[in-house]
């Protein structure tokens, strides 16, 4: 702590930080562009200039930047100096010399970080009378707009794209008054977080080009805390909406969880909510009907036939509750392959009875040393990617530290640090995108790669066995790497579900557990492979298979099929054959599958944006999510629909449950592992101050006549009896509670960067904690219970090659590939060889190549990648129209 | 792609740099001085070379106003437009060689032969105004020398 | 009068080779010096008051004390032979003609702070001195002056000629790290200062040219000695120059402390005739202006300072009665706009404003505001305010030349043009 005297007011401020973020903690309104909390300063915009003393009798000070000067006990500045105002004032005035003044066309304006500058300053009279110089925009893909006339040179975009993120095609050109931000030439930028320059850039220069379709001014939009949907990491967003669609997602701040940014996946995925072939009207025996009439059917079936209900992963825990409860706990089964459903369970246990605690990405992102088994993380789970990318400089950092160098001091630790990395051990099946920072590579099959896991915990604990017939070369490497992350104060083992291996995830388990002995700080995160994946698996219920058997075996008759597209969990000849041999197949969904169509009852549900609902992610933390607007009464919550069919079917438990609250307490009360998930957000009543939490900014426009064109009197709002948030821009407008922030916004600050106000300290946790509740804690001083059986050497095989999924952040996720703009970068299906196998077979880049794999035959062109381990193939993870299940497995090569 | 003599030039960069990338100008100067400027293509290769990004080399590369990163001539005309030539008159010599080569600042003769640049200071200012032209440095220069100056080169 | 920079020029302009350099003493030093602990070099140095003749005139002695000793390796010393400030043209002298002196300077400092390697960063159009230094790095390392074991110590160094392409921004020492890093030469926040965190994250000092010179003198003939070379308390001689319509204008070696008079009207032969002399810029492009009333100003660190001015690098470039000093400035201003490397607003976006102004001003269409707005700038683009010493050096000459002749910028706006039309005839767009 240290005592800081502003403006001759003590104040007490933690030691360590700038000036800067000092100010912003304390609440004081104090301007900046180029700092970033989770970038640094570097000192390049000059806005957030103010007066440093010598002492009491200093009198005139000197003007320092106040994000370059750290703060030191009994220090005086002053922020209201009149030279450092009149400083700050010039510095508007000099961006605005070149800036084109467009707000009124800008989609930044309303939430314009240089707007709120602007203002701040006080600048508001213009004294450059000259030309403006002007830029070439450029079409940088489907996700981000670039308007370069706007742009005021805080290199906030480059910062962020190269230097925290590690892309390599954006960057600063040319120089003096030219300085031009964007790519080499016109094309797609490459980075998976490419739509955070939406955020990060205080300006309109990179935007978001979906929402620029269907634009809104942000205080226009309805918004609402929710959960993204696309991954098992739960990052927080927040959803917008206006005259009935989804316009815009955006990061919601999670001080664990996502900071300040999420994946591209995550951000432009939206769009299936908007999509014209969603699922909107009940539709029976190919005929739209009304609600009434579904619920009529569905009692009749509950009665006359045995219905079983098949859940779904991507759905909230209150969804599949609801189906269990609807056809009964035996009835009711988890629609994920049979392996996932392992791997899920396997995933469990470890966490839950093994000792290693699984960290949040905040604190992936401290660790300083992580081992990577079997994820290509940038497409399976990109945020952990990007963690793990800041985990990589955590060690140099250090030493930068060490030379006095505070860690805010951006350029100066990185030209501290240079190109040192590290340690990052990573051992995928082929190359991936952090190898670029990895200390160590190792590419290899599924079982070369988990014993790698079980010679490096064997190295750190020898009661885990040792992996027999290894070279020397990889003894070495396991040597090197039991070497690294026994140094490490913070390691961090990293691997998960997409690797389809459940040796890899033991291996895994065994590194951390064996790491765990001598240190408690040990982590050990697994990835799973959907939203709510864990959330699902630590609800009772059966596997797929028993689904499909109960069917076969006339056990069952009826099939409800929520959320899930079965074509993708089991394989086309079984669905196929399950489908037709249901006497009725009731599919609840939003979009449009593969399942659906062959079903008898469609029952419209309401996607995330429609509906309340909880998730787990990876990290066993629950989240909820909150309905951003209210859909057409056929279109609702899939558990609510579950509700009004039990309810109406007379199931007396379910009519106990009027709303969301009383659904997810049954859920705390009957499911043992999510317990107290109710307590997560507060309850439906909670009100501040006698009001709810309104869903629309105060300048919120055009409710009065919006929907004139239909009727020129104004609907009474809708009422939420889920939560605590209301449908208008009435309502409590200072901090909302961290689960149930809508939007970010604080007086004077309508940019995003008013996260600042949110913070118990700039950079840091939520006011009141960061929100959701971590299901799972491990007990660090239990023994662990070592996996024992090493696997076996993987050995090619000549005429059939080892085919392993890829996965794709773009394509192999099935909701967010609907979305128009993700649409676009999702590759098309190929194989992907090694160069000698693929001489071996006479194929080349390009060819097409025949090959049965589990009964498929598949025909797909080759692509050559001299990282693939020999005898290994890998094919893209559940495109569309190819199934998500299935592999590992043989696949046997056919004469073309 | 890049010829031997260019790669011998950029290796031996980077023999005395800790990592590739702290090559990147030099080998720029060293492809420049065999290409004489800088093509997209030009750029690709070197980067590549280097295990950089275009992006990344084309950031360094524009910087420098001594990269071209467009065509020039077969000889690069600066003239130095700094302080002290200016007071010695350097325009007089600006304009006698836009009236001798038909080309003002930043533009190449119709035959390729001269590219002419303002340059800042050339570090000769006792004998100003002074120009180069290529490697070669020229002083105290008068309006009547120009032509011949520049018929040495062909 | 002692020369010891230039004693060995040649009339010719050529350098003396190695052995010639060997047979005028040179390399004693060097062999003195490696028998001496790195700490007694420095001490010897700051003992002799030598400043920095790079600009800003700090004791190099004293500079180097900041390197820590007893770190691994690499360390690096830079020769700043970039010299871009416009009218400046004194280590040119040294690097086309004593290359062997500045070699010699460089082990010395390499060894004082225990550096292993050494950069010249040399500007690209110095063709000349390019070569002479290539070769006399070969023939130094040939000779066992470079190299491994350097003259039987034990010490090592190793020397490298690097030569930009182009921007004055390569001149400020954090700049050029970034530069020799291949990077973009965008200045260094200090701290950390590149004796902690410098060339690839290492200690690293950077001298300029002129400063590496004295050094082998110095250990030759002792602190002392250097401190009583000059006329004032700022030791040793200095290179001075004098460009601009004087009838001799040139680079000398003078005693330190020289007066401006002395400079201008015996070593530079006087204005030319029929023009007065109406102020000079005593150091470079990016110093205040004097005035008559300055010319018996002692040309020492101290002395230019006390009149508001800095001896920056000690080459005046004079103004005479017959040319615009809006134009002079404008000329300046263009300069630093162009040159800004763009990394901070101040700097990037004031210096274009600026020089808009001027030309405006210049060229008739000043209002009575634009001097006002001038006269701001000056104050905004100040020392602390931006993030290296660019901006703040661009406004020296401008806030003076406001001070010294307001009454031309005055004459501009109300007359609706430059009085010295003449010679805006011929004002051509930069
Ligand atoms: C914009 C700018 C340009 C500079 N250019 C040069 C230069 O060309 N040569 C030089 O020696 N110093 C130059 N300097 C000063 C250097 O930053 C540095 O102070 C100097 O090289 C240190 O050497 P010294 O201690 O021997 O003077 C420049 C400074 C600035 C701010
Ligand atoms: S593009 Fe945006 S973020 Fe990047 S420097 Fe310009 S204004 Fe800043
Ligand atoms: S470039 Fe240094 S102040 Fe702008």
């Amino acid at each position: 702590m240290a005592t800081l005297y502003i403006d001759n007011q003590p104040h007490e401020v933690t030691s360590g930080h700038n000036l800067l973020e000092v100010c912003l903690t304390l609440g004081l309104d104090l301007p900046y562009f180029c700092w970033h909390p989770a970038m640094g300063s570097v000192g390049a915009c000059r806005q957030c200039a103010i007066k440093v003393y010598k002492d009491e009798n200093d009198k005139k000070g000197r003007l320092v930047m106040s994000c370059m000067e750290p703060v030191t006990n009994n220090q005086r500045i002053s922020i209201t100096d009149a030279e450092a105002k009149e400083f700050r004032e010039q510095i508007i005035g000099w961006l605005m010399t070149n800036h084109p003044h467009d707000c009124a066309v800008c989609d930044e304006g309303g939430s314009c970080h240089l707007q709120d500058m602007t203002v701040m300053t006080g600048h508001t009279y213009r004294k450059f009378r000259y030309k403006k110089r002007t830029y070439k925009n450029q079409n940088l893909g489907p996700f981000v707009n670039h308007e370069m006339n706007r742009c005021i040179q805080c290199y906030r975009c480059v910062r962020f794209y190269k230097d925290y993120a590690g892309g390599k095609d954006l960057d600063v050109f040319a120089s003096k008054n030219k300085v031009y931000f964007g790519r080499h030439e016109d094309g797609t930028l490459e980075s998976e977080f490419s739509g955070n320059l939406a955020e990060v850039c205080p300006t309109g220069v990179f935007t978001d080009k979906t929402f620029k379709q269907h634009y809104t001014r942000k205080w226009d939009l309805t918004m609402a805390p929710s959960v993204c949907q696309h991954c098992s990491l739960g990052c927080n967003t927040i959803a917008g909406e206006r005259y009935g669609s989804i316009r815009m997602i955006t990061n919601r701040y999670h001080g664990e969880v996502n900071g300040y940014f999420i994946c591209d996946r995550g951000r432009f995925g939206y769009e299936f909510v908007n999509a014209p072939d969603r699922v909107r009207q009940p539709v029976m025996y190919g005929k739209t009907v009304g609600r009434d009439e579904i619920l009529n059917e569905i009692k009749k079936l509950l009665k006359e036939s045995k219905v079983i209900g098949i859940g779904s992963p991507r759905a909230s825990i209150q969804s599949n509750f609801a189906l269990k409860e609807l056809v009964g706990k035996n009835n009711f089964y988890h629609g994920v392959p049979e392996n996932e459903h392992d791997m899920a369970e396997l995933a469990i246990q470890i966490l839950k009875e093994g000792p290693v605690r699984t960290p949040s990405l905040k604190e992936v992102e401290n660790a300083d040393a992580v081992f990577i088994l079997g994820e290509d993380l940038t497409n399976s789970s990109p945020m952990l990617a990007l963690a793990v990318r800041q985990a990589a400089r955590v060690k140099p950092m250090a030493e930068a530290a060490q030379a006095k160098i505070p860690d805010w001091h951006d350029y100066a630790t990185r030209e501290f640090v240079q190109d040192k990395n590290g340690p990052l051990f990573s051992a995928t099946v082929h190359d991936t995108k952090l190898d670029d920072i990895a200390t160590e590579k190792y590419y290899a099959a599924p079982d070369e790669i988990a014993r790698l896991g079980f010679a490096v915990a064997h190295r750190i604990d020898p009661s885990v066995p040792d992996v027999n017939q290894y070279s020397e070369d990889l003894k070495k490497l396991a040597d090197r790497i039991a070497e690294g992350l026994k140094k490490a104060q913070r390691p961090v083992i990293i691997s998960g579900l997409s690797s389809e291996s459940v040796s890899v995830i033991k291996a895994a388990a065994n590194v951390a557990w064996a790491l765990n002995k001598t240190n408690k700080n040990t982590g050990l995160v697994l990835s799973l492979l959907e939203c709510n994946s864990l959330g699902l698996a630590m609800m009772g219920g059966g596997k797929l298979d028993g689904a499909f058997n109960a069917i076969f075996h006339s056990h069952a008759d009826t099939a409800i099929i929520m959320e899930n597209d079965l074509y993708r969990n089991g394989s086309t000849a079984t669905v196929d054959k399950f489908l037709k041999m249901c006497r009725q197949v009731i599919v609840l969904d939003h979009t449009p599958s593969p399942t659906m169509s062959k079903a008898h009852i469609i029952i419209p549900a309401g996607t995330f944006a429609e509906s309340d609902g909880t998730l787990v992610n990876n990290e066993g933390r629950a989240q909820r999510f909150f309905q951003v607007y209210e859909a057409t009464d056929v279109i609702q919550e899939s558990w609510r629909w579950l509700l009004n069919m039990g309810v109406n079917a007379g199931n007396e438990r379910m009519s106990q449950w009027k709303n969301f609250e009383d659904i997810t307490k049954a859920i705390s009360e009957e499911e043992p592992m999510l317990k107290g998930v109710e307590t997560i957000t507060p309850p439906a009543n909670y009100r501040i101050a006698g009001q709810r939490i309104p869903r629309e900014p105060h300048r919120y426009s055009g409710r009065t006549s919006m929907n004139a064109n239909i009727n020129v009197s104004e609907p009474k709002p809708p009422e939420d009896p889920d939560s605590s948030l209301s449908y208008t821009m009435e309502g409590y407008r200072g901090l909302a509670p961290s689960s149930m922030i809508p939007y970010f916004w604080s007086p004077g600050w309508n940019s995003v960067q008013s996260v600042n106000k949110y913070q118990e300290e700039v950079g840091g946790h939520l006011r009141g904690g960061d929100s959701g509740l971590r299901l799972i804690e491990a007990d660090t001083n239990k023994e662990p219970n070592y996996f024992m059986s090493v696997p076996e050497v993987f050995y090619p095989i000549a005429d059939r090659l080892w085919i392993v999924w890829t996965h794709h952040i773009y394509g192999s996720d099935e909701l967010s590939r609907k979305s128009a703009s993700v649409a676009q970068r999702v590759p098309k299906p190929y194989l992907l060889l090694n160069p000698s196998d693929a001489e071996q077979l006479k194929i080349a880049e390009g060819q097409p190549i025949s090959f049965e794999v589990e009964k498929h035959l598949y025909e797909l062109p080759v692509r050559i990648n001299k990282t693939m381990p020999q005898g290994v193939a890998a094919m893209p993870y559940a495109l569309e129209g190819m199934p998500a299940t299935g592999l590992p497995a043989w696949g046997f090569l056919k004469k073309t | 792609m890049l010829s031997k003599e260019e790669i011998k030039e950029i290796d031996k960069a980077i023999s005395i740099a800790p990592y590739k990338k702290a090559a990147s100008v030099e080998a720029l100067k060293a492809v420049q001085q065999h290409r004489k400027w800088i093509s997209d293509e030009s750029l690709q290769e070197v980067a590549s070379y280097l295990e950089m990004s275009a992006e990344e080399l084309d950031s360094i590369a524009t910087f420098y106003n001594l990269i071209f990163r467009q065509p020039v001539g077969k000889h690069i005309i600066l003239v130095c437009d700094s302080i002290s030539c200016w007071v010695m008159g350097h325009d007089k010599i600006k304009e006698k060689l836009s009236e001798l080569l038909s080309i003002d600042y930043g533009q190449t003769t119709a035959d390729g032969r001269f590219t002419m640049l303002p340059n800042p200071c050339l570090g000769t200012c006792d004998c100003a105004p002074a120009m180069m032209v290529g490697n070669d440095l020229y002083r105290n220069l008068k309006t009547e020398e120009i032509e011949k100056i520049l018929n040495k080169y062909s | 009068m002692e020369k010891p920079l230039t004693q060995h020029l040649r009339p010719d302009g050529k350098p003396l080779s190695l052995k010639e350099y060997e047979q005028v003493g040179g390399y004693q030093a060097l062999k003195k010096v490696v028998k001496m602990t790195p700490q007694e070099v420095q001490t010897l140095v700051k003992d002799s008051n030598l400043k920095g003749r790079g600009g800003a005139g700090f004791n190099t002695g004293l500079k180097w004390s900041f390197v820590p000793m007893n770190v691994p390796k690499p360390k690096y010393l830079i020769a700043n032979a970039d010299e871009m400030e416009p009218g400046t043209f004194k280590d040119r002298v040294l690097l086309e003609q004593t290359p062997h002196q500045l070699i010699e300077g460089m082990i010395i400092a390499a060894f004082a702070i225990q550096a292993s390697e050494a950069f010249v960063f040399l500007r690209w159009a110095y063709k000349t001195a390019a070569e002479e230094i290539e070769r006399a790095i070969h023939e130094a390392h040939e000779a066992g002056y470079l190299g491994k074991n350097i003259a039987g110590s034990g010490f090592e160094l190793e020397m490298h000629l690097h030569t930009g392409v182009g921007r004055y921004m390569c001149g400020e020492e954090t700049a050029l790290l970034n530069s020799l890093e291949g990077k973009r030469a965008t200045p260094r926040a200090k701290p950390p200062f590149p004796q902690v965190s410098g060339l690839f994250g290492k200690p690293t000092i950077v001298n300029n040219v002129e400063t590496l010179c004295c050094l082998p003198h110095i250990v030759n003939n002792g602190a002392e000695w250097f401190k009583k070379l000059s006329l004032t308390q700022d030791a040793g001689t200095k290179i001075y120059g004098v460009s601009g319509k004087v009838k001799k204008p040139g680079a000398w070696e003078l005693p330190m402390g020289v007066t401006l008079r002395e400079l201008i009207e015996e070593h530079a032969g006087g204005m030319q005739d029929g023009l007065k002399f109406r102020g000079a810029l005593p150091g470079g492009a990016s110093t205040d202006f004097l005035v008559e009333e300055h010319l018996d100003v002692k040309m020492d660190f101290a002395s230019v300072a006390a009149v508001g001015s800095r001896l920056g690098t000690g080459t005046v470039v004079v103004l005479d009665d017959q040319t615009c000093p809006v134009g002079f400035v404008k000329n300046l201003e263009h300069f630093f706009a162009q040159e800004s490397c763009g990394f901070c607003t101040p700097c990037r976006e004031g210096l274009p404003w600026i020089e808009k102004i001027l030309e405006s001003i210049e060229n008739g269409k000043g209002r009575e505001e634009d001097i006002k707005l001038l006269d701001a700038h000056t104050r905004l683009l100040g020392p602390g305010n931006t993030f290296c010493a660019l901006a703040p050096g661009a406004m020296e000459p401008l806030q003076s030349a406001l001070k010294y002749f307001r009454n031309d910028f005055e004459k501009h706006v109300k007359e609706k043009g430059c009085p010295h039309s003449k010679k805006s005839k011929y004002q051509i767009a930069n």
